[in-house]
């Protein structure tokens, strides 16, 4: 499976690319790792005539702290992420979602801003980025903007990014003390995309009563499915298994699974169920842990 | 349209080439005809089989989701690469045929690639660590249990 | 120095290449002036042909030819039935077989309509979007019991109905046994075997050399002979003027024997057309239709019993999902057939098949062959036998074996290769009683138990097969020592993977004296070797090892000969080690194997009338009909019970297979073999529409297992020689394979105490999905 034919250019800058892409607008894809775009051109699925390479600009990779946020170049690759153990530290959820994310080879290559920008509804990331209510940073040639995460992600495999604009920088808040969080997901094998993927942060005040929840969802809508609203009547209360039973059955309630070629859409709804109290019950026992 | 061409360099196991490719070609593709460097495998062309890895800069990645014209300015490794100048295998190479690693063959060049790399990052690696850094390359032939083996063989000729 | 090397773990000759990336795969040939083809393919199941316009195509810039159906005139025929119907009583047979590209009708999803050949394969690809095609798309067929009631829309409409074929087979009288028995256990069962998806997919070179009249083809076929022969006809050409060469082949588990796939067919007589060498390399996409799956069977299935468990008898119907063409006969339901009565005393048989024609890819036999099918019947119905008459799931098994005094022991219906099925040696409790101890069976009740104390569920799974291997027609083999002293083996089968390069050497080596590493071994060739059959059935080792004896003894025989005549002294007193002969006791008397084969090939001097130059002999074996190997799985599973997530604790296989070779390489084929099993009973499922769309065509949904899925494998065997050989070997190449599907049924069933909450697993493949939607409903 050979890609159709396409003009290729490496950006030499950031306004290279930007001004490459009000040029062409759809006509141009940005290439970055690659290890989706590739396979869609390989297929023939994607068949752009300009190709604008921004691996060669420096300036879009790397991870850097800004206030009381991490800023994340677009181009930073998976494998840079995995191996900074500050970030993990700071970012736990990215950090133990990233084993889940292909395999190294593809780690090794792929970035969080190709990953963000091509928002696959199973996709870790996108849910994470949720989640942790990140914002991201969107520029054009003439003009930026900054967008939040969840408006971000406008439906499979479609952002919000128009014809003349790319993803140029993620903003990741620091988690609040007494915050534990776990990611969780259920695949057919190891790398693959999720079934069902849940990102969940508990953090608790006085007596162990919890003060906020973030639960979001990868693998269960056309986006990430945030499902905080819903796990809100958590708040002010301790994490007790019943409520824990409560949270899961609103989750059910609330997600429309579409289910796919591995699992049915009932399934998708069960196990969103149970990653629910088995995600939030981590969590909670890793605020305690000091995770 | 009309064809979009480069002039690129590109290094591969040390051997600096010179050459005209079309935009499109995959690097995979620019390896095994252009260069005539065949040990690289293609199982899939989507990024799953990982028959075709090679090293960029020492790291694993999938040759078939790069193209030729991104390789320039880089040091590629390829399984032709592997042994030394008198022929003598890699100690992975000599493990994987002491353990019987390999049945039909076609996975192993990409195996060797991210296996080697695997075990200069990491030299003591347990059994499970070993098949994880392998759940990347399929292997339709062996079940994988003699590649362990050797993996974790070559670790520790590999400590000394 | 010993040189004995047979049935040693000898590392293999044939890895250097291999492990270097030297080795000649079929992408690796390239040739001077070569060109590229691509084929548009269908992209519905079941259509009437309206327009195909290349006329574009051809203009594209690159682009030096493009032909459909009607350009290759006489040429364009149906293929050969390759497997032609067993000679059974009765029997319905619709022959229907592939065509090189699609007139008319396009029946299934990958069907060629157009070749496009170019300078380069992207080329080639870019053409494939100027071609206009019209379709008139018809409902396909795809479920088999809708595709044989009435009114069904039909694949081949002249054939009047979907049956492709009907087959009853009988042994005793079911109905008058089943009559008097104690108890009938009945089920239906539906069991999917997946696709073969080697690393290495199809392809084809062909170098049509007009001044040399010679036809030169790569092809990553297991069968040469066959093809070179077919080819010939077809192309007009003489055998002698078709080399055909399998090179190195990255894995073929079956479909690679499938043979006059269009492309093969096509590829030679373009290049004549064109006079210029032409490559086709199959990619992954068009792996999942241009090459044969294997697909699905639905049992309706009763077992008889007495109260203690004895099968009193089996009656089996069932339909088999053919695809669209049926090339390959009934070899994949015949198997199925008879692999269910397993190592199994079976007094009464009466099963019938209709092999059903739909609008899928052609079905072929991969690995296991139809076998998987049947043992998936048998061993569940033992399952639920032993459920219903509270007996262990192990003891059932073992009360029913066939005794170790039975053998030869005939089972009367028809085998795949023609023959009566008739179980050439086997000694099966021993194999039992291995495995139940290796996996701990006595001892797992308890720890079961304590597990679920813990809140684990852990799951028990023992599967009992045999499988006919080595069957004929025959192989052949010439073992010449060079001047040099080394020995060299040509045989006529093709090799992808099996270690044929070390294990026929290691055959060579034992009667020759030399050492494994200087016998040097060429398969696949056909200008090397003219005759054989092919690598299939498991039948490598045991047919054209026993041809490479067979030849090695003769060789033996003449050095031994010409060395008598040399030191004029009695053969007795010559001993063959470390290349030489010498004369027993004195070392210091011997002539080199090499020295020898000059001798025997003089510039001067006469050759005794009678007798051949040089130190070789060309040897066929066909053997009077397969040998049946068998062996145990057993296995335990955990499994989490809200997720139904599935981690394999232990893996057990003893397996016999008589005389073992090389315990390595013999080892290397069962943990393939499993490996595979685990994959068609856990995580390969082929998803097609009601249309006939396959809706998971990529290995980032068709799931191969990773080294995350398949686990340790422990592994034992006993020696049962077969007496159909003098070496005493059976085939193993498929053993692994074969009782993954009721050994996951039965594990997963006793995790989740399945049988407690009303529910049984009756098809392969599961997945935590399906097992979800399976027990939904149960009670908890």
């Amino acid at each position: 499976m050979k890609p159709a034919p396409f003009k290729y250019i490496a950006a030499t800058s950031l306004e290279h690319a930007l001004a490459l892409k009000a040029e062409h607008g759809d006509d141009a894809k940005f290439l970055a790792g690659g290890q989706s775009l590739m396979p869609a051109m390989n297929f023939r699925l994607a068949q752009p005539a300009i190709i604008i390479d921004i691996n060669g600009i420096e300036d879009l990779a790397g991870i850097r702290p800004s206030g009381g946020t991490t800023r994340v170049g677009p181009v930073t690759r998976y494998r840079a992420l995995q191996r900074d153990a500050g970030f993990a530290q700071l970012f736990p959820l990215i950090g133990e979602a990233l084993p889940h994310i292909a395999h190294p080879q593809i780690r090794n290559r792929g970035t969080i801003g190709g990953n963000l920008s091509h928002a696959d509804p199973a996709s870790e990331l996108p849910a994470i980025a949720v989640a942790l209510r990140a914002r991201f940073r969107v520029q054009a040639a003439k003009q930026e903007r900054w967008i939040e995460a969840p408006d971000f992600f406008a439906g499979a495999l479609t952002t919000d990014l128009k014809p003349d604009e790319m993803l140029t920088e993620i903003e990741l808040p620091l988690a609040k003390p007494r915050t534990g969080s776990c990611f969780m997901e259920i695949a057919r094998r190891r790398g693959d995309f999720a079934i069902v993927g849940v990102a969940a942060m508990v953090t608790l005040g006085d007596e162990d009563k919890c003060t906020a929840i973030r639960l979001a969802f990868c693998g269960v809508g056309q986006t990430p499915v945030d499902a905080s609203p819903v796990a809100d009547g958590l708040i002010g209360h301790t994490l007790t298994e019943e409520a824990l039973r409560d949270a899961a059955a609103s989750v059910q309630a609330m997600i429309d699974p579409g289910g796919s070629v591995h699992a049915t859409a009932d399934y998708q709804r069960h196990i969103a169920g149970v990653l629910t109290e088995r995600a939030l019950q981590t969590a909670h026992q890793r605020v305690h842990d000091g995770h | 349209m009309d064809t979009d061409h480069h002039e690129i360099t590109v290094s591969v196991n040390g051997v600096r080439y010179q050459r005209r490719v079309e935009s499109r070609l995959l690097l995979s593709d620019f390896l095994r005809h252009d260069l005539a460097l065949a040990g690289t495998h293609v199982g899939c062309e989507h990024g799953v089989c990982g028959a075709c890895t090679i090293l960029l800069d020492g790291e694993p990645v999938r040759s078939c989701l790069m193209l030729a014209v991104q390789a320039k300015n880089h040091e590629i490794s390829t399984v032709e690469g592997l042994t030394n100048k008198d022929g003598e295998y890699h100690p992975l190479q000599q493990a994987m045929h002491d353990h019987h690693g390999l049945q039909c063959g076609y996975c192993t060049p990409g195996i060797l690639m991210t296996m080697t790399a695997f075990l200069n990052e990491n030299g003591s690696p347990s059994e499970d660590e070993v098949r994880e850094a392998l759940s990347g390359n399929l292997c339709r032939c062996t079940g994988y249990q003699n590649i362990v083996d050797a993996v974790m063989s070559a670790a520790e000729r590999m400590r000394g | 120095m010993s040189t004995r090397t047979f049935g040693e773990p000898i590392k293999r000759n044939e890895d250097r290449r291999l492990l270097t990336g030297q080795a000649l795969f079929i992408d690796d040939v390239e040739l001077p002036g070569m060109l590229h083809a691509a084929f548009l393919r269908s992209q519905v199941a079941h259509a009437r042909i309206l327009k195909i316009d290349i006329s574009k195509a051809l203009q594209r810039p690159g682009v030096v030819a493009a032909y459909v159906a009607g350009d290759l005139g006489d040429y364009w025929q149906p293929g050969p039935i390759l497997v032609p119907p067993p000679p059974i009583a009765g029997i319905i047979f619709n022959e229907r077989t592939q065509v090189p590209l699609a007139k008319d009708k396009v029946r299934h999803v990958g069907e060629p309509l157009v070749i496009v050949i170019a300078e380069t394969r992207y080329i080639a690809e870019d053409a494939l979007d100027d071609i206009d095609v019209e379709l008139e798309q018809l409902p396909a067929v795809v479920d088999l019991e809708k595709g044989l009631s009435p009114g069904s829309v039909l694949v081949h409409e002249d054939v009047g109905s979907n049956v492709s074929a009907h087959v009853r087979q009988t042994k005793g009288n079911y109905a008058a046994a089943a009559a008097k028995a104690d108890r009938i256990i009945k089920r239906r069962f539906w069991y999917e075997h997946g696709i073969s998806s080697p690393i290495e997919t199809r392809g084809v070179v062909a170098q049509w050399d007009a001044r040399a009249n010679q036809m030169t083809i790569w092809d990553t076929t297991q069968a040469p002979v066959f093809v070179r022969n077919g080819l010939a006809g077809m192309l007009g050409l003489n055998e002698r003027q078709v080399r055909v060469i399998a090179p190195f082949v990255g894995g073929g588990f079956g479909p690679k024997i499938m043979m006059f796939y269009p492309e093969e067919v096509l590829l030679p007589w373009v290049s004549m057309k064109l006079n210029r060498p032409v490559k086709w390399i199959e990619d992954r996409l068009e792996h999942f239709f241009a090459t044969t799956h294997e697909r699905g069977q639905i049992h309706d299935a009763e077992m008889a019993l007495t109260g203690d468990g004895r099968i009193v008898g089996i009656k089996d119907v069932f339909l088999h999902d053919g695809g669209a063409y049926d090339p390959y006969g009934l070899t994949v339901p015949i198997n199925s057939q008879c692999t269910l009565l397993g190592p199994y005393v079976v007094p009464n048989y009466d099963s019938t098949f209709t092999q059903v024609f739909t609008n899928l890819p052609i079905v072929t036999p991969y690995r296991g062959a139809g076998r998987q099918h049947g043992v998936f019947v048998m061993e569940r119905l033992l399952d639920f036998a032993a459920n219903e008459l509270n007996i262990d799931r192990a003891e059932i098994r073992r009360r029913n074996l066939i005794p170790p005094d039975a053998f030869p022991y005939t089972n009367e219906i028809i085998y795949q290769d023609f023959e009566v099925l008739e179980y050439d040696s086997g000694n099966y409790e021993p194999v039992l009683d291995m495995a139940l101890d290796a996996i701990g069976y006595n001892a797992f009740k308890d720890e079961q138990a304590a597990a679920r104390l813990q809140g684990r569920h852990l799951g028990i799974g023992v599967a009992c097969y045999v499988e006919g291997t080595g069957i004929g027609p025959y192989e052949g083999a010439k073992v010449q020592v060079q001047s040099n002293g080394k020995v060299s083996v040509a045989t006529g089968i093709g090799t992808q993977g099996q270690g044929h390069f070390t294990v026929f050497a290691q055959i060579a080596a034992d009667q020759l004296g030399v050492a494994v590493t200087d016998v040097d071994v060429v398969t696949g060739d056909t200008d090397q070797f003219y005759w054989g059959a092919g690598t299939f059935a498991s039948r490598g080792a045991v047919v054209a090892g026993n041809a490479v004896n067979e030849a090695s003894k003769v060789v033996r025989k003449k050095a031994l000969k010409l060395a008598s005549d040399l030191f004029e002294c009695s053969e007795d007193d010559l001993v063959i080690e470390d290349g030489k002969v010498s004369i027993v006791g004195i070392p210091e008397k011997f002539v080199k194997l090499g020295d020898l084969a000059n001798q025997a090939n003089p510039m001067r001097g006469a050759v005794q009338p009678g007798t051949e130059p040089g130190l070789e002999s060309t040897q066929y074996f066909g053997p009077k009909m397969g040998a049946t190997a068998n062996g145990v799985h057993a296995m335990i599973v955990e499994m989490d019970p809200r997720t139904f997530d599935l981690k394999i604790l232990k893996y057990v296989v003893v397996h016999d297979c008589g005389t073992v070779i090389n315990p390595m390489i013999l080892a290397g084929q069962i943990h393939g073999g499993v490996a595979q099993g685990i994959g068609n009973a856990f995580y390969e499922k082929l998803v097609f529409d009601d249309q006939g769309q396959l809706l998971n065509a990529s290995l980032a949904d068709y799931l191969l297992p990773t080294a995350l899925e398949v686990p340790r494998m422990e592994l034992a065997h006993t020696v049962t020689k077969s007496p159909l050989n003098p070496m005493g070997i059976k085939g193993a190449g498929e053993a692994g394979a074969i009782p993954g599907g009721p050994l996951f049924a039965q594990a997963i069933e006793d995790a989740l105490d399945l049988k407690g909450r009303g529910v049984e697993l009756l098809e392969i493949p599961l997945s935590p999905s399906r097992l979800f939607e399976l027990t939904r409903n149960a009670q908890r």
